[in-house]
């Protein structure tokens, strides 16, 4: 029966796969370490250096642009090229354009890793990258269309799985999302500037970056949950009639939760009450997506307890549930008279960031890497359980200390006294926060020696062909 | 304003063409027997590679005996 099978296997085209999701695992590591590294700069300036490439200004959108769109964005191009061949039971379209994808790809990264540090950038959170990386990622995104819809033509079986639905919506989007926010007139090689103006131009950047939160962030990694969980619980999702409404439901309505960035300002108020609204409507699809992924173990619990990689799925699915409910609150426009600007925001992001996208993420590569260099599971199974609480006591660190100090630094900063004067000074509530600085970079420093620990696992299951000594028990019969 | 005049008539053509496309899928039987759909996933597995880290094939007994528990309880 193997035999048979295997004729099946060898029709896909598992190269890009593998490719892309060794290198998510690679920018991984490198995208977190600059993390540390600007976390420790926030804490002690003195890491500055006073050498312009190395400030804190430059390596931030450095950091963000490695973990979102190199880390993320390649473990997403893997899986998403993974799950269509499979679940369409087709061979990748266009196999020279997804070579494409993965070195076009890689020039993007290799090019906003030495042009940010350069200084040179849009000032667009997020879409920092200078024109002529834009028209690259442009090219590269289109290439990626072509050959996951042109997969999903060539399909064998007439449903699409939802998963699909998922990576479909976040491709478009992104893209369409990309090419308004990106329109620039170029001045020079390396300087730009942006077709809108003013509170246009804000208003855009935030269409364009809360989208990229909804679509890239959330949509395309619900699309790795819904396969990548049936597959590891090895059971159908608990409810596949609600992941459908959970699919249109988040996709019709979130395209206008943008305008909560921009509460406050020159927008205009009723545009501002519009993206609280949205922001909160999006509430129920997210809960009922998170709901349907968790109870897809509802009568094997059990699961949970014996493998570490469902407990990174798993886990990263209640972090979404807890950042899709934060992020609704403080759209609340009353709520956000305090989050805003503080670091509250920066703990909620990376709830999501941390806990949502990076533990879906190595869940799944955790399940896919092992199956793309001929291998039954990793190279160690109590390092991934390790990981897994490396990783949880990293992020919990890390969340609890921002959630602290921009709570702190809220209630600091619109204190006044009888007289209407402020009561703190702006530095002091940056003094103040210097305690829960520390402790993030810690949360921080420990969710990268997990990763880390990943890199070493990786590492040992592509080079060696067995395991050495089998760390968790395998039944003989199936070995 | 004006940039509303770009982004409200996008976003009216994004939500027509989602529209369009869900017409589509139900038309084209998409969402026609969706249990089904749900659990046909599991039986693309690859030769030899166990689904999970727990050993079996691409259902292990144990899972099967949970999955018809759990339609069983349903039911």
């Amino acid at each position: 029966m193997k035999r048979d099978t295997a004729v099946v296997a060898t029709t896909y085209d598992d190269d890009p796969v593998r490719a892309f999701a060794i290198a998510s695992v690679v920018w991984g590591v490198v995208g977190m370490a600059v993390g540390v590294l600007i976390a420790a700069q926030l804490a002690w300036p003195v890491l500055n250096f006073d050498v312009p490439w190395l400030s804190y200004g430059r390596l931030r959108p450095l950091h963000t642009n490695a973990v979102i769109f190199a880390f993320g964005g390649c473990a997403l191009f893997a899986t998403s090229y993974h799950v269509v061949q499979r679940t369409c039971q087709a061979k990748l379209f266009a196999p020279l354009l997804a070579r494409f994808t993965f070195w076009g790809w890689q020039v993007v990264i290799l090019a906003a890793a030495i042009t940010l540090p350069m200084g040179y950038t849009q000032g667009k959170e997020y879409a920092e990258l200078e024109w002529p990386i834009d028209v690259l990622i442009a090219l590269v995104w289109v290439s990626y269309a072509v050959v996951f819809f042109g997969t999903i033509g060539r399909r064998k079986v007439r449903h699409i799985y939802v998963a699909n639905w998922f990576f479909g919506a976040f491709i478009l989007t992104v893209a369409l999302l990309h090419i308004v926010n990106s329109a620039a007139v170029p001045a020079g090689l390396w300087k730009s500037y942006s077709a809108y103006a003013g509170v246009q131009d804000a208003m855009v950047q935030w269409w364009y970056g809360h989208n990229a939160v909804g679509f890239f962030l959330t949509a395309g990694f619900l699309g790795m949950m819904y396969y990548y969980i049936p597959k590891q619980a090895e059971r159908p999702v608990y409810s596949y009639r609600l992941s459908i409404v959970h699919f249109w439901a988040l996709i019709f309505t979130y395209m206008w939760a943008g305008p909560h960035h921009l509460h406050y300002t020159a927008l205009p108020d009723w545009a501002q009450s519009v993206g609280m609204l949205f922001s909160l409507i999006l509430l129920a699809p997210s809960w009922g997506g998170m709901i349907n992924g968790v109870m897809t173990l509802s009568g094997a619990w059990h699961k949970l307890r014996e493998d570490p990689i469902l407990k990174f799925l798993i886990v990263a699915l209640s972090f979404y549930g807890m950042a899709t409910f934060e992020g609704p609150m403080m759209s609340i426009k009353t709520v956000n008279a305090l989050s805003h600007y503080t670091d509250w925001t920066v703990g909620h992001v990376h709830s999501g960031a941390l806990g949502w996208v990076g533990l879906i993420s190595m869940g799944s590569l955790y399940h896919l890497i092992p199956r793309m260099v001929g291998q039954t599971r990793m190279y160690s199974v109590r390092a991934i359980e390790l990981h897994f609480w490396i990783a949880t006591i990293g992020i919990v660190l890390y969340i609890a200390a921002m959630w602290i100090a921009g709570v702190m630094q809220g209630v600091m900063w619109r204190e006044v006294n009888p007289d209407g004067t402020l009561v703190y000074s702006f530095v002091e509530s940056v003094k103040a926060t210097y305690p829960f600085y520390v402790v993030r970079f810690m949360g921080g420093l420990i969710y990268l020696a997990g990763m880390l620990l990943m890199a070493w696992n990786v590492t040992m299951t592509v080079t060696r062909r067995q395991p050495a000594a089998p760390l968790a028990p395998v039944l003989p019969a199936h070995a | 304003m004006d940039i509303l005049y770009l982004l409200v008539p996008l976003s009216v053509i994004a939500m027509l063409a989602i529209l369009g496309v869900f017409a589509w899928a139900l038309q084209a039987g998409q969402l026609e027997d969706l249990d089904g759909e749900g659990a046909r996933i599991l039986q693309d597995d690859e030769p030899g590679v166990d689904a999970g880290q727990s050993p079996g094939g691409a259902l292990s007994e144990q899972s099967m005996l949970d999955f018809r528990r759990c339609e069983e309880n349903m039911a």
